[in-house]
């Protein structure tokens, strides 16, 4: 992981607490290092306090605890203006009382760059989001998704090291959204600078960014490049959190290496990769993803444990068909299966079997109660 | 990059250019909905039932504005320029005084002096000549009590002629006589041109549908309106042979019968009529030869005949010296020249009079230099106004920047101190103004106490220019702060952290980016505040001493002490125009659509 040596730690925060009203921790214990030219994503539920660590990094917070590095340096005491970081907001905000160009030119104007190089970078900026042509245009006379380009270019357009976007695209629509974050990935490899992002949209996280950090409730549940989140979730919020997740309560019975013996809470016995249980006799929650789940028993390995399903509800939906099946008292239960010449389409009703391979199952940690 | 992104048009949504696009592409001539009328048609036809249930909606306010704002404004508008009361009283008069030059250095003739005779015995027995007497006083200090002193003397002017023609027959004291003498028919045109005449005078002007519909509407609630005058009978009808052989007299004795019957109620055949009558008789009968007496043989004859023998031994009346007598200053040019430069029933004087101008044979003129006060009543209030809008917003930006950054629940408590004035009577907080600036006051006191002024050399803060400022600054604040407050609450956060994320300071985040759009709510309170100030009356009057009074202040002069109407409503409309351009040139200068109070 990239964090470990200090040296090449771009960003880096430092066991920061913050808490606005002096009773509850919005940030808890928050420890994170950014290599230059990385694109880091915070993902997480509403309130998780993804904003307010992006807001002590552009300094509009103050951190109640612990040190902000930037570059090596710390940056607590420096006014935000002085910190060099260009902002993305979720609503553009664009002046709108300047046109397209002198939004623009705004921050060369305070860095006292002169007209001429102004202008050409103001060009070349709007050249860069494919809007070269509407300089003179007033930010309202533009479409969400070309005001956020203008907000995009206007970040930019300093040339800073380090940029923040704090939900650029959560007013736009879906089509746009994707195009745009196509964009924005492209543009920052481009440039090389470094970003930290924040959405509240999965995907958005695991298609844009080289690592992805998880909120929850102030804290990290993950941080890790977006496969390795996916297939090997830490715990059961990220499990949960982040794609579609099938889960099953049960207890440790029995550990041996990498593996574990899980008995649900019906009876039935699976195997699972002990990911954060340590002892026999402990409470789990074991997670499985639907489309890891085999309704084949010849594709599963000689001796792996089964369990009785009941097919419940079968939807098609073109490349997949999705079922809906009731296992070991959990009438949640959902596996996909690709739509293949030979695949079956279960029909409501059956009884069958179904297993895993035991790496693709995972005991996490039990739901606190 | 992608397709989609190297042509920003591709992006989908409401740009300007998709929806020139879109429009584009829709089929030109009109379409047709289902059951194939025109599309706009059915479109109208179904809006028809929402517009009239919008309009039920605002009529009762529509009317009550109708009502208690656009006609008075109206009213005032008229009354600022309206002055029919001159001709209303003395329209003899007015008609053959357009005659008279005042060039020529002398007073007018005798014409002018009888026709002013008959006019004011009419109005005097009305009662109304001392009202135009108030009315021209405005004009020419003095008249009012010219006109008293006229209305007085008048009755005996006539003395000789009455009775040189009482003597000569006792039937000229008898009214069935006189009754007789100018019965008969063709003549009543004249008759009913004094029953206008009479009307006007009392100032009730022809039947309206407005008079009908206000009559109607009384009777329903129990309350029937009189038979107009128009319809009263006269009981008279006027005979043509008589009023062309004595015209004074036919005229003089119609006005007495419609006075007689409209006014007192009574019976013109039972009545002996007035001294006028008399003195028209005597005017008439005097410019007649003997041939034409002779000639007469109507009713009467014989008493004519020797009523004008009579009267050929007394001595022609000059009403010009009976005027002088009665008060010398009818013997001048000033009274008779007001009187035909204010004799048009419209009149430009008020307004000449609220910009210190007045009128003069010679045109229009600024008054002499010691009776000047509109121009600078004028400009003290626009000028007062405006340092009271400045101190408003300089004081009201920073607390209604506070109160729109603060976390709701102070900013709750501030916005109530900021409303607090509002919920004191305006009357008690400039009191208390009074009770702190005066001289005995609070901040003397206490500037004594701490020994910055000695006590022989107290500040003199009230009742003067000082204190209006002081006190309307205050009590306008929250006028300028709300509108200020609404629109900066609207201002997001992130603009401000945007500028400083650019690398603005925050001095240049203030003024480039949180001011230009605050301007908006600075644009409205100063217009409200400006607008308010510029009307203000009770402050000004308690405090403001003679030095910090404001228009307003002379204008409720006018309209409650010295009664002058007509100038109080031109005062009036004058500040209104101001204020409409003042609104106009902000509208050029800022634009109106920047004016926001919130949202
Ligand atoms: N200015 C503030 N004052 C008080 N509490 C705040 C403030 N900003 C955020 N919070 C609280 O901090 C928590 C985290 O907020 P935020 O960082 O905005 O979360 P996220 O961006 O992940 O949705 C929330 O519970 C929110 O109510
Ligand atoms: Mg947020």
């Amino acid at each position: 992981m990239p964090d470990s040596s200090h040296t090449d730690a771009f960003v880096e925060f430092e066991r920061v607490q913050k808490s606005y009203d002096g009773v509850q921790l919005v940030v808890k214990d928050l420890n994170l290092s950014m290599p230059k030219g990385e694109f880091l994503t915070m993902l997480g539920p509403s309130g998780s306090g993804k904003t307010t660590c992006l807001m002590m990094l552009a300094g509009f917070e103050t951190a109640t605890h612990g040190d902000i590095r930037l570059d090596g340096k710390p940056i607590n005491n420096i006014p935000p203006h002085k910190r060099g970081i260009g902002m993305v907001f979720q609503n553009y905000a664009l002046f709108p009382h300047m046109t397209v160009a002198e939004n623009l030119s705004f921050p060369l104007e305070v860095r006292k760059i002169g007209k001429s190089d102004r202008e050409a970078k103001v060009k070349r900026a709007l050249d860069m989001v494919q809007m070269g042509n509407f300089g003179g245009r007033r930010p309202a006379q533009l479409s969400g998704g070309q005001q956020q380009r203008i907000a995009l270019a206007r970040a930019l357009v300093f040339e800073p090291e380090l940029v923040l976007m704090d939900e650029p695209l959560g007013a736009l629509d879906k089509q746009l959204r994707e195009t745009l974050q196509f964009e924005i990935t492209k543009l920052a490899h481009r440039l090389g600078i470094t970003v930290v992002y924040v959405t509240h949209d999965q995907t958005e996280a695991l298609t844009m960014s080289d690592r992805v950090a998880v909120f929850d409730n102030g804290k990290i549940q993950q941080l890790a490049k977006p496969d390795e989140l996916y297939e090997k979730p830490q715990n059961s919020f990220v499990a949960q959190f982040i794609g579609e997740n099938n889960t099953l309560e049960g207890t440790v019975r029995e550990i041996k290496g990498d593996t574990c013996v899980v008995q649900l809470d019906d009876g039935g016995l699976i195997d699972a990769v002990p990911v954060n249980v340590t002892k026999v006799g402990e409470r789990t929650r074991v997670s499985i993803r639907p489309e890891r789940v085999e309704i084949n028993k010849d594709r599963l390995q000689e001796g792996a444990h089964m369990l009785k399903a009941e097919v419940l509800e079968f939807v098609y939906m073109g490349d997949i068909f999705r079922t809906r099946l009731k296992v070991a008292g959990n009438d949640e239960f959902v596996i996909k299966t690709r739509n293949a010449p030979d695949q079956v389409r279960l029909e409501p009703g059956t009884q069958i079997d179904i297993g895993w391979l035991p790496d693709d199952c995972r005991a996490l940690d039990a739901p606190s109660k | 990059m992608t397709d989609a992104a190297t042509e920003p048009d591709k992006i989908t949504g409401p740009t300007p250019d998709n929806a020139l696009r879109a429009a584009d592409k829709a089929d030109s001539g009109p379409v047709l909905a289902a059951d194939g009328r025109p599309l706009k048609q059915s479109l109208n036809r179904a809006l028809r039932a929402q517009k009239i249930r919008a309009l039920a909606l605002i009529a009762p306010l529509l009317l009550f504005v109708l009502v208690s704002f656009i006609a008075p404004i109206g009213d005032m508008l008229f009354r600022s320029v309206e002055n029919q009361i001159v001709e209303d009283t003395m329209p003899r008069t007015v008609q053959v005084i357009s005659r008279w030059d005042p060039a020529t250095d002398e007073t007018p003739d005798e014409m002018v002096y009888q026709a002013a005779y008959f006019d004011l015995f009419f109005s005097a027995e009305a009662r109304r000549h001392t009202r135009l007497g108030q009315r021209l006083n405005y004009e020419s200090t003095g008249m009012s009590s010219m006109f008293r002193s006229i209305g007085r003397d008048l009755d005996e002017f006539g003395e000789p002629y009455q009775d040189a023609i009482e003597a000569s027959d006792p039937r000229w004291e008898e009214a069935g006589f006189w009754y007789d003498l100018m019965s008969g028919e063709g003549a009543n045109d004249l008759l009913e041109s004094r029953r206008d005449s009479y009307m006007r005078l009392m100032g009730q002007s022809q039947r309206t549908v407005f008079g009908d519909v206000t009559c109607g509407i009384g009777s329903v609630f129990g309350n029937p309106c009189d038979i107009a005058l128009e319809d009263v009978p006269l009981e008279f009808s006027l005979s043509n042979d008589i009023t062309e052989f004595l015209p004074l007299t036919a005229e003089a004795y119609s006005d007495f019968t419609v006075f007689t019957v409209l006014d007192e109620g009574d019976v013109v055949a039972e009545e002996e009529p007035w001294e006028a009558v008399y003195t028209a008789l005597g005017i008439d009968l005097k410019a007649k030869s003997q041939a034409e007496i002779q000639a007469y043989n109507g009713t009467g004859a014989d008493a004519l005949q020797a009523a004008y023998t009579a009267l050929a031994e007394v001595e022609d009346i000059s009403f010009r010296d009976q005027f002088i007598d009665a008060d010398p200053d009818w013997g001048i040019q000033q009274p008779w020249q007001v009187l035909q430069t204010y004799s048009a029933a419209y009149t430009p004087g008020y307004f000449l009079n609220a910009v210190d101008m007045q009128k003069s044979p010679q045109g229009w003129e600024l008054r002499p230099e010691n009776q000047r006060i509109y121009g600078l009543l004028f400009q003290r209030t626009l000028f007062m106004s405006l340092v009271i809008t400045f101190s408003c917003i300089l004081l009201g930006y920073p607390i209604a920047y506070l109160l729109s950054n603060l976390p709701a629940r102070k900013a709750n408590l501030l916005m109530i101190l900021v409303l607090l004035p509002f919920w004191t009577s305006l009357l008690v907080r400039t009191s208390a103004w009074k009770v702190m600036l005066q001289q005995q006051g609070v901040i003397n006191d206490v500037l004594v106490w701490l020994g910055l002024v000695v006590d022989d050399g107290r500040l003199v803060m009230i009742n003067n220019q000082f204190g209006t400022i002081v006190a309307m600054t205050h009590i306008l604040l929250p006028f300028m702060i709300l509108p200020m407050y609404s629109v900066m609450s609207t201002i997001p956060q992130s603009y401000v952290r945007a500028a400083k994320s650019l690398g603005a300071t925050n001095w240049t985040t203030f003024w480039r980016v949180y001011f230009p759009q605050s301007v908006p709510g600075i644009g409205a309170g100063s217009i409200l505040v400006f607008i308010l100030s510029i009307g203000y009356y009770i402050t000004p009057e308690i405090v403001g001493g003679t030095s910090g009074i404001f228009i307003s202040n002379r204008i409720a002069y006018h309209i409650s002490s010295s009664l002058n109407w007509g100038l109080a409503a031109a005062l009036g409309t004058i500040l209104l125009i101001v204020v409409l351009a003042l609104y106009w040139a902000y509208d050029r200068i800022v634009g109106i659509d920047n004016v926001k109070l919130g949202g």
